[in-house]
């Protein structure tokens, strides 16, 4: 079996990049960490690598907004590069500020067609501030993404840590198309705590810890290609990071997922 | 989109120009911004009730060559969410309701606008200068008075931003370049008066030896100084960096309780720390009190290094800047011995968080904004950072309402023996970071002395904003310099900036610097301020001019800034120029060895220690009062902002349980980059001022015993502790203060030797005061443990119905010092007695936690057992049943007396015979855990005693759930 070079893109601000790798390479993938600035000057270019991961972190400080910056320097610079390795199926993940940074740059819930406006955002949390906590995400079963569909049903803990997480539409029906369209990925279930319970959060919070529209933790793009999701699920990928509770609904399967589509 | 209709419009109605020059203004304001109700709800607290609703909007002022198509771009693809904002270009429309707008003062950091000043040059916009702001329109029945009240209390802070009623606009002029001037300031011939009136004015906080000592150097040289040798000896000499007070000899006048006077004399207090840590020298130290941190061995390849800091001074003044510029400056210690930051810890004290606004003395911002402001900036920092904020506590007394407390620490990983720390003669000396402005200038002289309500407006330049993302930069950049060996010394610049960073690692050597190099922030420092700036964010380092260019390189990678300042010359003297202009000239020796060693005297008089009166009070009642107490009660509100997650190796959390709402004791973290074994690291704090008015002494002692029962209730070894000291006391000049600080640094050298560890680490702040009121000397003790195996930890909540509870250690009738003499006013005065040799009991602890005997551990402290015990239920949702041992006191003195020693044990049944063995008199089974809804807890002997209920307290489980977890973090 081969293991696929993956990269995991550093700008300035990034800071889950080195748990991203850990998980890649339990996932068997050959994970590179490679900075923004190497990809703009061509130093490293995105056609060597199987898939591209964008972790967790805050671009350029999220000062102008979460992952902002780091999109328009992806469309800026980087957009050909981009489009190109989704047109050939290579899987694109986006963690967290990873998520921001596609939802911004209109990869994901973006214009149907030019001159379309954006559909969904990523916004301030209906709480009003950043929030750390464990959550349970379900792998959406009717999701779109190729790479992504043989774990439908999936479940997984892992901690949420963001302020701006909270998944909301240009209008109520929007949610719906999303549904046909196969575009949600990823939702929030309700969590007792001990991995037991099943069912959605029902927009409750703490199970659903950010207010997001329908539950919506995480969307894949009409190729399927590209998928992106607020929680982490690199930071459970071995059972002695879970906070108590039975083993198991690990991310680790996530990533095996990822890396054998960039194969 | 609907929205995007209004962002049309508004564009059509901007100036029809094809390009502007005059600044334009964008207003961006979101559907629904949560922060509104925060400020509503705040406001009612300051004593606003009339405030409705608030409609927050952020402002940008773009002044550049910039077409209208350009502003429309930045609108659409950086300053708006089409989805969620609406824009606004241009002034606002006359509104009905009365608008407050906040910005930085100039030369405050707004990061927001750098960025966007970025963010359009990588559009390929013209160059665009940016200043950000926000605007509260304020909705409901409210008078001038309420708006000035909600604009000064809790829209800015006046000392580090603008506010104006209606339309604010920022300068865009760009100050002039400074006339390179270096002031002769005349010292000769000065008289005592004179030379106290000029340390006064210009700030320095130099007593009148010190000025003396100045004085005669630069007679001998035959010159006066200028005004950069007198501010760098001053920043040197500062409490801040030399410690008088903890170098000085001291005469300690001890009156005991029979009357009788003991003279002792202290031939320096940091001394008798270090000499204990060198008598029990065990093989784990690495670098104790030399360094920056200090640090110990993790494994055969890594060590650990651990510091901690407060910053205290510039939290009271703006509580997010302090808090933030804390935690980046505690960060940069650990970097200093070459450390990758892996986490972070803080200990905060405030004021009680609902005192009316009337009560406070003026100048003196509201507990309840300061503890806000504090907790965003300390989340603010770590969390961009990328490190898990993972231990802690959150105290809150009357004694921290004008002065609080913020203890930042760092941990970090580092491999063994990679830490360089000798710069050769000829080394370049570089810094990088981020840039200079005047921010930050007198910090270390202003910590070294007390506050009251002018301080605000003459330390306007000591508080500042930090940068975390620069910062990260820098972390990169030091981890990879140092892995190939590109540097032979490094340290951060703190407090005093350049010239304590330079003067401190050139002391044995000799530094010719030339400040006309360093990238400044904005034009018009002169070059004493340059110099001692404390600008956030730059570390200097002592690089092989060979090595230079790859250093550059590596900086070049991560967008960091570098600066070749000089080089370290082997002449004994610190030299700095401005590019020709001599601006300082002084001999390393004066520099360091110059400043006269004190004499003080400090009194301490043992209270007499009379026993209190309980009140009559229902225990059940009591047991959910102390539950809901601030300083007891659930922190999640506060904790939950910081990410405790990042890096994946968070194994010990700071909520724990079936619902993750029982509190951890101590955080146990696996490092990335050492997954091959299955050793952790395990970090603890003891903290206890109530003790400390009592006896100092004893509070020290009792600090250490929390911190230890801490670490080796989640699993560590307690053979394996290294601990790190925080002393933040009063004016340490005034004899009481100084007393009690002597004997809390008694207690600590006494715990040292009791329990066989060492201080690796430790600092004073010292002046902590406010109008003359010192705070209740506090100490912070934090510990670091190694876990044999993250596998066999334990948290404190319950796991299983039908498993025994044990209770290891003994109670006391003594309530002095506790949080229920505290709430009832009991008066008690006698603090129970610390453990004389209490290693014994804490290594059979952790044999049994090792071995896989126990199921949850939790440590006694704040509030006593009855909580302990009811914590574990809370936690693991589940009921218990237990009969405690009498102490021969009443029923409330047995539920919540705070002797130390003291850890609960949750254990299965089959391991009965396995605790007693290993515990023989040091422990015993208590109780049961039900599984029914009820904590109920007996008290042996104590029925028919006075405050007894038939002996026993009964608490409804839910409703302890409620009591701790519903009020007292909400924020």
């Amino acid at each position: 079996m081969t293991t696929p070079p993956i990269l995991i893109l550093h700008a300035p601000g990034t800071n889950r990049d080195a748990e991203a790798a850990v998980a890649v390479e339990l996932a068997g993938g050959d994970p590179r960490i490679v900075t923004m600035n190497d990809l703009r000057v061509g130093a490293v270019s995105m056609s060597d690598f199987g898939g591209l991961l964008l972790p967790g972190g805050f671009s350029y400080g999220d000062a102008l907004g979460a992952g902002v910056r780091l999109a328009l320097e992806l469309r800026t610079w980087l957009y050909e590069e981009l489009t190109e390795a989704v047109r050939l199926g290579r899987p694109v993940l986006g963690i967290c500020n990873g998520f921001q940074t596609l939802v911004r740059s209109g990869l994901l819930g973006g214009p149907d067609g030019p001159g379309e406006q954006p559909r969904v955002t990523l916004t301030d949390n209906s709480g009003g501030r950043f929030e750390c906590r464990w959550v349970r995400l379900l792998v959406e079963p009717g999701s779109r993404s190729g790479w992504l569909g043989p774990l439908g049903g999936t479940k997984i803990r892992c901690p949420v840590a963001h302020g701006e997480g909270r998944v909301a539409v240009s209008a109520p029906e929007i949610v719906g198309t999303l549904e046909s369209e196969g575009m949600i990925a990823f939702r929030y279930l309700s969590d007792d705590g001990s991995g037991g319970e099943d069912g959605p959060a029902g927009g409750r919070y703490p199970a659903n810890p950010n207010g997001s529209v329908a539950d919506i933790a995480g969307l894949c793009d009409a190729t399927g290609a590209v998928v992106g999701l607020m929680p982490h699920p690199e930071d459970h990928v071995v059972d002695w990071q879970r906070p108590g509770g039975p083993p198991g609904q690990r991310g680790l399967p996530l990533f095996e997922a990822f890396v054998e589509a960039a194969r | 989109m609907r929205l995007r209709e209004r962002a049309d419009t508004a564009l059509c109605a901007a100036p029809p120009l094809s390009s502007v020059r005059v600044p334009i203004r964008v207003q961006v304001t979101a559907a629904d911004d949560p922060r509104a109700g925060h400020i509503v709800e705040v406001a009612r607290l300051l004593g606003v009730p009339g405030l409705e609703a608030c409609r927050v909007s952020r402002i940008h002022y773009l002044s550049g060559d910039l077409t209208t198509a350009d502003i429309d771009r930045l609108c659409r693809e950086v300053l708006a969410d089409p989805v969620v904002d609406e824009v606004t270009v241009g002034f606002p429309s006359p509104n009905p309701h009365p608008a407050v707008e906040v910005m930085p003062r100039p030369g405050v950091t707004d990061t927001e606008a750098r960025e966007l000043e970025r963010a359009a040059a990588a559009l390929g916009l013209p160059p665009v200068r940016a200043s950000t702001g926000r605007r509260y329109e304020l909705i409901g029945d409210l008078d001038q008075d309420d708006i000035a009240a909600i604009s000064r209390r809790l829209l800015a802070n006046e000392t580090i931003e603008l506010h104006s009623l209606g339309v604010l606009e920022p300068s865009f002029d760009r100050p002039a370049p400074a006339e390179i001037r270096v002031e002769s300031l005349r010292l000769s011939g000065l008289a005592d008066d004179e030379l106290a009136r000029l340390s006064r004015q210009r700030l320095l906080s130099l007593d009148l030896a010190e000025m003396r000592a100045i004085q005669e150097h630069f007679d001998l040289e035959g010159r006066n100084p200028t005004d950069a040798e007198l501010e760098t000896l001053a920043q040197t000499w500062s409490e801040h960096c030399m410690h008088k007070t903890f170098r000085a000899r001291i005469r300690l006048e001890h009156t005991t309780v029979d009357g009788s006077v003991a003279v002792s004399h202290h031939d320096g207090l940091l001394r008798a720390l270090r000499r204990v840590t060198e008598e029990i020298d065990p093989p784990w130290l690495r670098s104790a009190f030399d360094d920056n941190a200090g640090i110990v061995a993790f494994d055969d390849r890594f060590d650990l290094a651990f510091k901690v800091e407060t910053h205290n001074h510039p939290s009271a003044l703006e509580p997010f800047g302090g808090a933030n510029t804390g935690i980046g400056g505690v960060v940069r210690d650990v970097m200093g011995v070459s450390a990758r930051p892996i986490a972070c810890t803080n200990v905060l004290c405030f004021g009680p968080p609902d005192p009316a606004e009337r009560d406070l003395p003026p100048g003196v911002l509201h507990p309840r904004r300061v503890r806000d402001g504090v907790v965003s900036g300390i989340g603010d920092y770590g969390n961009k950072l990328g490190l898990p904020t993972v231990n802690g506590a959150v105290l809150y007394d009357e004694g921290y309402v004008a002065n609080p407390l913020v203890y930042c620490g760092a941990l970090g990983l580092l491999p063994g023996g990679s830490h360089p720390t000798e710069p050769r003669v000829g080394d370049r000396i570089v810094a990088i970071g981020g840039r200079t402005g005047r921010d930050g200038i007198h910090g270390a002289t202003f910590s070294s002395a007390g506050m009251d309500e002018m301080t605000a407006e003459q330390a306007g330049t000591a508080v500042q904003i930090g940068d975390p993302i620069t910062q990260k930069g820098c972390i990169e950049v030091v981890e990879q310099a140092r892995d190939r060996g590109l540097y032979h010394a490094i340290t951060d610049c703190g407090a005093g900036g350049f010239s304590s960073a330079v003067g401190e690692m050139g002391e044995d050597l000799g530094a010719d610097v030339d400040l006309s190099g360093v990238p400044l922030k904005y034009e018009g420092l002169e070059p004493w301020e340059i110099w001692l700036s404390e600008a956030q964010e730059r570390m200097v380092m002592a690089v092989p001019p060979q090595r230079v260019e790859a250093l550059r390189e590596l900086c070049e990678h991560h967008y960091v800034e570098m600066t070749d300042l000089g080089f370290f010359t082997g002449t004994g003297r610190l030299v700095v120029r401005h590019g020709e202009t001599p601006v300082v000239d002084l001999p390393m020796e004066f520099l360091h060895g110059g400043v006269p060693r004190r004499e003080m005297i400090g009194r301490w008089i043992d209270p007499v220690p009379a026993g209190g009166d309980v009140p009559d009070v229902e225990p059940g009642r009591l047991v959910l009062d102390i539950l809901s107490h601030p300083t007891v009660a659930s922190k999640e509100a506060i904790v939950r902002t910081y990410d405790h997650e990042v890096r994946g190796g968070t194994v010990g959390r700071p909520f724990v349980g079936v619902r993750a709402d029982g509190p951890g004791d101590g955080a146990v973290l696996k490092p990335l980059g050492t997954w091959h074994h299955d050793a952790a690291v395990a970090l603890a704090v003891g903290i206890n001022p109530r003790i400390g008015r009592l006896d100092p002494r004893a509070m020290a002692l009792h600090a250490i015993d929390e911190a230890v029962r801490n670490l080796v209730a989640v699993g560590a070894d307690p053979r394996r502790v290294a601990l790190l000291d925080n002393f933040c006391w009063g004016d340490p000049t005034k004899p009481d203060r100084l007393g009690s600080l002597v004997r809390a640094v008694q207690g600590c050298v006494e715990g040292a030797r009791r329990y066989r560890m060492p201080f690796i680490s430790g600092k004073d702040s010292l002046f902590n005061e406010f109008a003359g009121e010192a705070i209740p000397g506090t100490l912070l003790i934090s510990a670091l443990g190694l876990v044999p195996d993250l596998h066999r930890t334990v948290a404190s909540a319950f796991t299983r119905i039908g498993h025994d509870l044990w209770l290891v250690g003994d109670g006391s009738e003594c309530l002095g010092g506790s949080l229920v003499d505290d709430l009832l006013g009991v008066g008690d005065r006698r603090v129970p007695p610390a453990l004389a040799d209490p290693l014994p009991m804490y290594v059979a602890v952790h044999r049994l936690i090792a071995e896989g005997s126990v199921t949850a551990a939790h440590d006694v402290s704040d509030g006593g057992i009855a909580v302990a015990v009811a914590e574990m239920a809370i936690g693991g949702r589940l009921g218990v049943e237990a009969t405690l041992p009498g102490p021969g006191a009443g029923l409330v003195a047995a539920l919540t007396n705070e002797a130390p020693g003291r850890i609960l044990l949750e254990v299965p049944r089959a391991r009965r015979d396995r605790l007693a063995a290993r515990l023989g008199p040091l422990g015993r089974r208590v109780g049961t855990v039900t599984g029914g809804s009820t904590i109920e807890i007996r008290v042996a002997g104590s029925a028919g005693r006075p405050n007894s209920v038939g002996g026993r307290v009964v608490v409804d489980l839910e409703e302890a759930v409620r009591a701790f977890t519903g009020c007292g973090g909400s924020s």
